[in-house]
């Protein structure tokens, strides 16, 4: 920041004792900025760059794990099913389970939060650009890393929560387990860094006048979303590391026979796994508020209550983890306190479903693509929130404990919820990233037949689990009833899975076909946040110049008034409003970097080097310490970047400068060592 | 940060409608965006050494092996723990000094500052290989493993801490740690003492709780 913004003469000064200390040649050079090969993708600090990365990964292991719950469906298609084994059985829901969650729905929520949020609050980027990049290298190598035990000797089998003492050496002596470990490591950390980015970010870079209070939804969403991967993630990291000690070294935590008491993993799972649970759904509740509005023409009902009732999930979302546990013994006392807290949870969720419904009511609905998933997701995620309170009725939990009700109920929320945001977000999201809009016609049928085969997947799973079928188990006998509705189940499976194909078709599709169709503007939905204001797609530079937000949906009142009788007239046109597009060459944009990849390939290394010989580890580590040291030690910018017109009588008269005055300093801010 | 006003002035004039345009700072709560990321960082850390000392209290009575009653030297461990807060004191006083423009004192009190985490760290040492001798290994009780890996964590932390210590040492050396950096150095503070903050807790619930 001082040396852009200090007055010319310190300006002078800074340049003689720090800047030409920078020897910046060799191997502390940092890339040139603006390219647009592979190269610059695997430098880039970008944060749409690094959110299209985020999602495009995720959707390659949605198939991965899409094709882990079509395996699964086969083998249950028929009473004793021979496609898999039990061993391998075993290996494939786990893996199914820890890849949606891990490395689907997770970063596709990453995804969102890294391209919309800085957008949504107008900011040129988030905080830390480099950590940024570096927390996606870690998403990807630790997602690598955890699908590799498929090569090499088997995938994790203990099931998603890997409950002890089930996850020890005596009961699953492959290295799927440690494969699991060590990726959710890497994992853990990328969303850590992650989650500190983007607090700091929402909290330190808005716009002037964004206040809190003002802020979109899903940028709320973010934030509490992060706050929840800040704290939740540590205790998972604390399970895990006991778990390693355990498995690699000897220890004692889970050995029952030094007097461990199995339940611990259990307590610190669900610490860990109940806000998870949250976190994965908030950001998809953020993207339905964003969207229910627009395609109602109507600003969102109850925006303090929406936001807070989300805040409130936020904290009360980690007073009810033992309700996963009603079964493991933990008391009468302990079962009452958390079934009742698992009540209470169910009313701030219960606030955003009538509040979305109200946003509707009377509104000039517009059926589009993204409003269908939004309904969809009010509605799926409605039942499944209606299943998820009879779980808090502890004496009908436990008849329904580990049967398939539970796995109905869970797609319900995390599929019906969660991915169905997601992908009305996509639907919604895909002209303003990518600048041509998905087909309108193919959506609509992708949203029926997802909605078809969703239903037809897991709705039969309730009345399964009540006739008491167990999840996790490979196959079942004749005669208990199980056939029918498992049939009606894999038959839904694969419609799911056409109409998953069918959105990657769509977006070939749609992406040959737009090259005959004019451009899209920028707004093609007319809507209401300030991320609509500028050219699809995205300029690298985000806004010029930056915004100043007078109130909620701001963009939305820079074209729409309303006359005394509370009807809408417009203001002004849209084409009056939004940005063009500038050459951008004034805003100073934080430089590519190659340190944070190279920090991040050294630790699946350092995981590989704790499973099969140590000395891996040093390797690793060198290459770990060593990008570190790279990054702490690279210029804060690219010298070269074009900003040769930084003399100080341009500086005040534009708006470029206020752009300077933000990411300057985020990059000058960064370079600290990152330990 | 040396110019956090002049950021204001420039941001203020250039937006066309700054009626609503507040920013007092150069960031909205007005805490750079370093020492925000630190203070967060740090708060994810807790629930990290909670889990850990959680685990701990769990496990602290072994069923076999030495006890914590039988195998733990309070005096010794009282002097090193005396050692590193002393170290906060240090940290404290380095701060002061950059801020006060004294390079000097600045390299002398950091050098102080990891010069004593190092007598902590060695302590730590002595004190494993000591158990170990007495037939504390990892693997022998639940409580040796929670204990070693209790500590052991906040061992690697304090580690940690004296590597950006010693690297500030040398940035200073180099003279790359100018004035207006000197929240770098504030900030690798907030770790220290974060880190000492947590063995109060760990050396009370650990040594002195019986």
């Amino acid at each position: 920041m001082a040396i852009i913004e200090a007055p010319p003469t310190e300006q002078l000064a800074l340049t003689g004792t720090v800047e030409s200390d920078y020897k910046p040649a060799g191997v502390f050079t940092r890339p040139k900025s603006g390219g647009t090969g592979w190269k610059s993708w695997l430098t880039t600090v970008d944060h749409k760059k690094i959110g299209i990365m985020y999602g495009a990964t995720a959707l390659v292991f949605l198939l991965i794990g899409g094709f882990e719950a079509i395996l699964i469906r086969v083998q249950l298609w028929s009473p004793r099913g021979t496609l898999l084994s039990a061993n391998a059985y075993n290996q494939v829901f786990t893996m199914h389970g820890t890849t949606m969650v891990f490395l689907v729905v997770m970063p596709i929520g990453a995804a969102f939060a890294n391209y919309l949020m800085p957008l949504q609050i107008g900011a040129r980027d988030v905080a830390y650009p480099r950590i940024n990049a570096y927390s996606y290298w870690m998403f990807l190598f630790g997602g690598l890393l955890l699908n590799s035990s498929w090569l090499l000797g088997g995938g994790a089998d203990g099931g998603w929560f890997n409950y002890a003492p089930n996850n020890g050496v005596l009961y699953s002596p492959s290295h799927g387990i440690d494969f699991w470990n060590m990726g959710l490591f890497i994992t853990g950390i990328a969303s850590l860094a992650g989650a500190v980015n983007l607090i700091v970010t929402v909290l330190n870079m808005r716009a002037p006048g964004m206040s809190l209070m003002r802020m979109p939804v899903f940028t709320w969403m973010t934030l509490v979303t992060q706050f929840l991967l800040l704290f939740a993630i540590p205790v998972l990291t604390v399970a895990q590391v006991l778990l390693m000690m355990d498995r690699l070294f000897d220890a004692n935590f889970f050995n029952v026979a030094k007097g461990a008491n199995p339940l611990l993993w259990e307590h610190l799972f669900w610490i860990f796994g109940h806000p998870e649970v949250y976190l994965m759904i908030l950001p998809a509740f953020g993207l339905v508020s964003d969207m229910l509005p627009v395609f109602s023409r109507k600003p969102i009902f109850g925006y303090p209550f929406i936001v807070f009732s989300g805040v409130a999930i936020g904290f009360m979302g980690w007073g009810v983890w033992a309700h996963h546990m009603f079964v493991s013994g933990i008391g009468p006392i302990s079962v009452t306190a958390f079934s009742l807290t698992t009540m209470f949870i169910a009313v701030p969720t219960g606030v955003k479903i009538l509040n979305w419904t109200a946003t509707m009511w009377g509104g000039k609905l517009r059926f589009t693509t993204p409003m269908l998933f939004s309904i969809g997701l009010v509605t799926m995620f409605t039942i499944g929130g209606l299943s998820g309170v009879t779980h808090s009725v502890a004496p009908a939990d436990t008849q329904q404990t580990d049967t398939y009700y539970i796995v109905a109920h869970f797609h319900y929320v995390l599929f019906g919820g969660a991915f169905f945001g997601f992908i009305g977000g996509f639907y919604f999201y895909w002209p303003k990233v990518f600048g041509y809009m998905l087909n309108e016609k193919l959506g609509k049928y992708n949203f029926w037949l997802m909605l078809l085969g969703f239903n037809l997947t897991f709705a039969p799973m309730h009345i399964l689990g009540l006739q008491g079928m167990s999840r996790r188990i490979y196959t079942y006998d004749a005669g208990y009833g199980f056939d029918l509705w498992n049939k009606v189940a894999t038959i839904g499976a694969f419609i799911l899975a056409s109409s998953v194909f069918l959105f990657i078709f769509n977006i070939f599709y749609s992406r040959a076909k737009a090259k005959s169709l004019p451009p899209v503007g920028p707004d093609p939905w007319d809507a209401r946040t300030i991320e609509w204001m500028i050219p699809s797609p995205v300029p690298e530079y985000n806004f010029d110049p930056i915004p100043t937000v007078t109130r909620v949906d701001d963009f939305w009142y820079r074209k729409y008034g309303e006359t005394k009788d509370g009807k809408l007239v417009r203001i002004a046109a849209t084409e009056d409003v939004v940005q063009q597009r500038s050459d951008g060459k004034h805003i100073h944009l934080p430089s590519p970097s190659y340190w944070p990849l190279v920090a991040a390939f050294g630790m699946p290394i350092i995981g590989y080097g704790l499973i099969f010989n140590l000395w891996l580890c040093l390797i690793g580590g060198i290459i770990v310490v060593g990008g570190l040291f790279g990054w702490a030690l690279e210029p804060p910018d690219d010298p070269d970047a074009a900003h040769a017109d930084h003399d100080p009588v341009a500086h005040g008269s534009d708006d470029g400068s206020a752009a300077e005055g933000d990411t300057v300093g985020v990059t000058e801010k960064e370079v600290e060592p990152v330990g | 940060m040396a110019s956090a006003v002049q950021t204001h002035e420039s941001v203020a004039a250039a937006d066309a409608h700054a009626a609503h345009a507040h920013i007092d700072h150069d960031t909205n709560t007005g805490i750079s965006n370093t020492k925000l990321g630190m203070w967060l960082f740090l708060a994810s850390e807790c629930l990290l050494f909670g889990g850990l000392i959680t685990t701990y209290l769990l496990y602290k009575h072994p069923l076999e092996g030495p006890t914590p009653k039988q195998i733990f030297d309070i005096p010794f461990t009282s002097t090193s723990s005396f050692v590193l807060l002393m170290s906060s004191l240090t940290m404290v006083l380095a701060v002061s000094a950059i801020e006060r423009g004294d390079h000097q004192r600045l390299r002398i009190w950091l050098g102080a500052t990891a010069l004593l985490g190092a007598t902590f760290i060695s302590g730590q040492i002595y004190e494993f290989t000591a158990f170990v001798r007495e037939g504390l290994g990892f693997t022998t009780s639940r409580f040796s493993s929670a204990f070693y890996t209790l500590t052991g964590f906040h061992g690697v932390h304090v580690t940690v801490g004296i590597i950006m210590l010693v690297s500030l040492v040398l940035l200073s050396l180099r003279g790359k740690l100018p004035e207006h950096r000197s929240e770098t150095v504030e900030i690798i503070g907030l770790y220290w003492h974060f880190v000492d903050v947590v063995w109060i807790f760990i050396f009370a619930v650990v040594y002195l709780i019986p």
